[in-house]
């Protein structure tokens, strides 16, 4: 049968996968926080006499190369992977909400000078344009994540762009300016409440995007120093010994596809929950 | 009118890429160190040389000569010296090439394949556990890292099965595990893509009308919905390009495979900014030029954009 017509949309708590996503980030999320009651020894200490144990009882994670234990490792680098996912986000929405929302309200020269330059962004292929960031400032943890954030950035002002278009066009601003309210004041008290929706949704979906290429930057050994429990650096050091200890690089890695996965799915579930038809 | 379009869209293309070209420079004005003194660090070169390789470079000129320069120099295609190696930065890119171009060719066939079968699938069967199977494959494509899938693929498919070799390269077998994992991470963002294009023409009054007339719904669907649905999907397969250059970096470091990505990982790690900036620029060139191609291509199939909007 061919489905012509389209489906009533969900709200969050009526999407299963949506929740789950939203569990799993909530579960990440404090592992990395409690890591210290968790695993108290922390992320570093080696035991060369327990190396490249397979998950079994008191290590359900089993161990690497250096006899350290692979879910201390994994709970430590959540603070890593996921603050990294954090600092990225707030580059990004830092620089991109400001500059889509002034270019759409306030129109005018400063739209497409403005828009010109998100362009030339958008030009350069997202992870190069990480890359090249990363060269300028030095490789590190930090330009990392600031690396990215600003690569997701030029998406994120078209999104926020679009969405204060729409609402510019709106009875209710139109009311403001004619009440006399400032430009800045329909920004803030106007546009910006309106416009919320599918930019939260849109920033669900940047934190994964921020995720994936943050720690494929570590994994190319351009951020984290070595032996940082980081997901993507933790996942490159595996590889070495892949043969004889899987485990090293698969669990970090489905820990991090487990965490984009959620972001996609949760904006995903925001979209079609906050679309308004 | 159709002149006029693909006359304004080249414009546009060359006014993107002159802006990109021109952040590119005024970033690395803005970086601290000294060209001359990184091109001659290793030789232990006197003071005086350095400031002889200065002035040879142009850097003493002012600020406007040097961009001047650079942009000349990029029309002759000459992307600079680099910094490590003191070589031609064009000559080291087109050394590495083939062996990336190679895999973001097999790449893209997988992952168009692969896409415009899940998305047309899934959109035809709206809301059916069909379209949640094809959606979630999508969703698992966007969200798998390839750095994981790929070595997920080497423990099955080299380590346990021994059916293909894990790593560099060599003939055609060598080629298949990078292609099917960089085919794959590509996929997710076409499916959902094409979903999309094609649910819109689905509700489009021309499908009812067609099936109003009582043509049957194969028709419908490949005489009315795809032709019309397939045109918009391919410019935004074509965005996915700059997906594909990322995702070729890091799957050729899971492989172990020459080519760009090593260069530009390598660059990094030395600081060796002309090379970076010139795969950079490269790559913003060829992403510019599909895009251009994708959207004049789509002028040409969709005659609406062709007469009405241009």
């Amino acid at each position: 049968m061919i489905r012509w017509a389209a489906p009533p949309r969900r709200s969050l708590v009526r999407q299963p996968a949506a929740l789950a996503a939203l569990g799993w980030l909530a579960l990440a999320g404090l592992g990395a926080a409690m890591a210290l009651s968790l695993a108290p020894a922390g992320p570093l200490v080696a035991d060369t006499a327990r190396a490249l144990l397979p998950p079994g009882l008191g290590r359900p994670l089993g161990t690497d190369l250096f006899g350290r234990d692979v879910l201390a490792r994994l709970l430590w680098g959540g603070r890593w992977t996921l603050g990294m996912g954090l600092v990225a986000l707030a580059v990004t929405v830092g620089l991109g909400l400001p500059t889509g929302l002034v270019a759409g309200t306030f129109g005018g020269w400063i739209d497409p000078v403005l828009m010109r330059l998100v362009d030339a962004l958008l030009a350069f292929p997202g992870l190069l344009l990480a890359m090249a960031v990363v060269a300028l400032l030095g490789p590190g943890m930090g330009s990392v994540a600031v690396a990215v954030g600003l690569a997701a950035a030029p998406a994120y002002a078209r999104v926020a762009r679009s969405a204060a278009l729409e609402v510019r066009a709106q009875p209710y601003v139109e009311a403001a300016r004619a009440v006399g309210c400032s430009e800045w004041r329909i920004l803030v008290r106007h546009v910006l409440p309106n416009a919320a929706a599918p930019l939260v949704a849109f920033a669900a979906t940047q934190l994964g995007w921020v995720l994936l290429n943050g720690a494929a930057l570590n994994f190319l050994g351009l951020g984290a120093r070595p032996g940082t429990p980081e997901w993507g650096a933790t996942l490159a050091e595996g590889r070495g010994y892949l043969r004889d200890a899987p485990w090293v690089s698969v669990f970090p890695g489905l820990a991090l596809t487990l965490t984009v996965l959620a972001a996609n799915l949760v904006g995903d579930g925001l979209q079609e929950a906050l679309r308004p038809w | 009118m159709v002149a006029r379009y693909v006359g304004r869209r080249f414009a546009q293309a060359a006014f993107v890429l002159w802006l990109a070209v021109t952040l590119a420079f005024v970033a690395m004005q803005l970086t601290p160190g000294d060209p001359a003194q990184a091109l001659l660090a290793a030789s232990g070169a006197t003071s005086e040389e350095i400031a002889e390789r200065r002035a040879q470079l142009g850097l003493d000129d002012p600020l406007l000569v040097q961009y001047a320069h650079y942009l000349l120099d990029l029309v002759r295609g000459d992307l600079g010296r680099s910094w490590l190696h003191s070589r031609p930065v064009g000559r080291m890119i087109m050394e590495q090439l083939s062996p990336t171009a190679a895999l973001a060719v097999a790449a893209t066939a997988v992952g168009v394949l692969l896409g415009l079968a899940l998305g047309v699938l899934a959109a035809l069967r709206r809301s059916t556990w069909l379209d949640t199977a094809a959606t979630t494959v999508a969703v698992l494509g966007l969200s798998t890292p390839t750095y994981w899938s790929g070595i997920l693929a080497i423990l099955l498919f080299s380590l346990q099965l021994g059916w293909l070799p894990a790593a560099g390269e060599g003939d055609l077998r060598h080629l298949v595990l990078p292609a099917l994992v960089l085919g794959f991470a590509l996929s997710g963002s076409i499916a959902r893509l094409v979903r999309a294009c094609v649910v819109e023409v689905m509700e489009e009054p021309f499908v009812l009308a067609a099936r109003a007339r009582g043509l049957p719904s194969y028709r419908v669907i490949f005489v009315h919905v795809l032709r019309s649905a397939l045109a918009p999907a391919l410019t935004v397969i074509a965005l996915q390009f700059g997906f594909l250059l990322g995702g070729a970096v890091v799957t050729e470091s899971v492989f172990a495979r020459r080519g760009l990505g090593k260069l530009a990982v390598e660059a990094i790690l030395w600081r060796d900014l002309p090379v970076v900036r010139g795969v950079v620029v490269c790559g913003a060139l060829v992403y510019v030029l599909i895009n251009l191609a994708a959207d004049l291509l789509q002028a040409w199939l969709d005659p609406r954009l062709r007469d009405g909007l241009a």
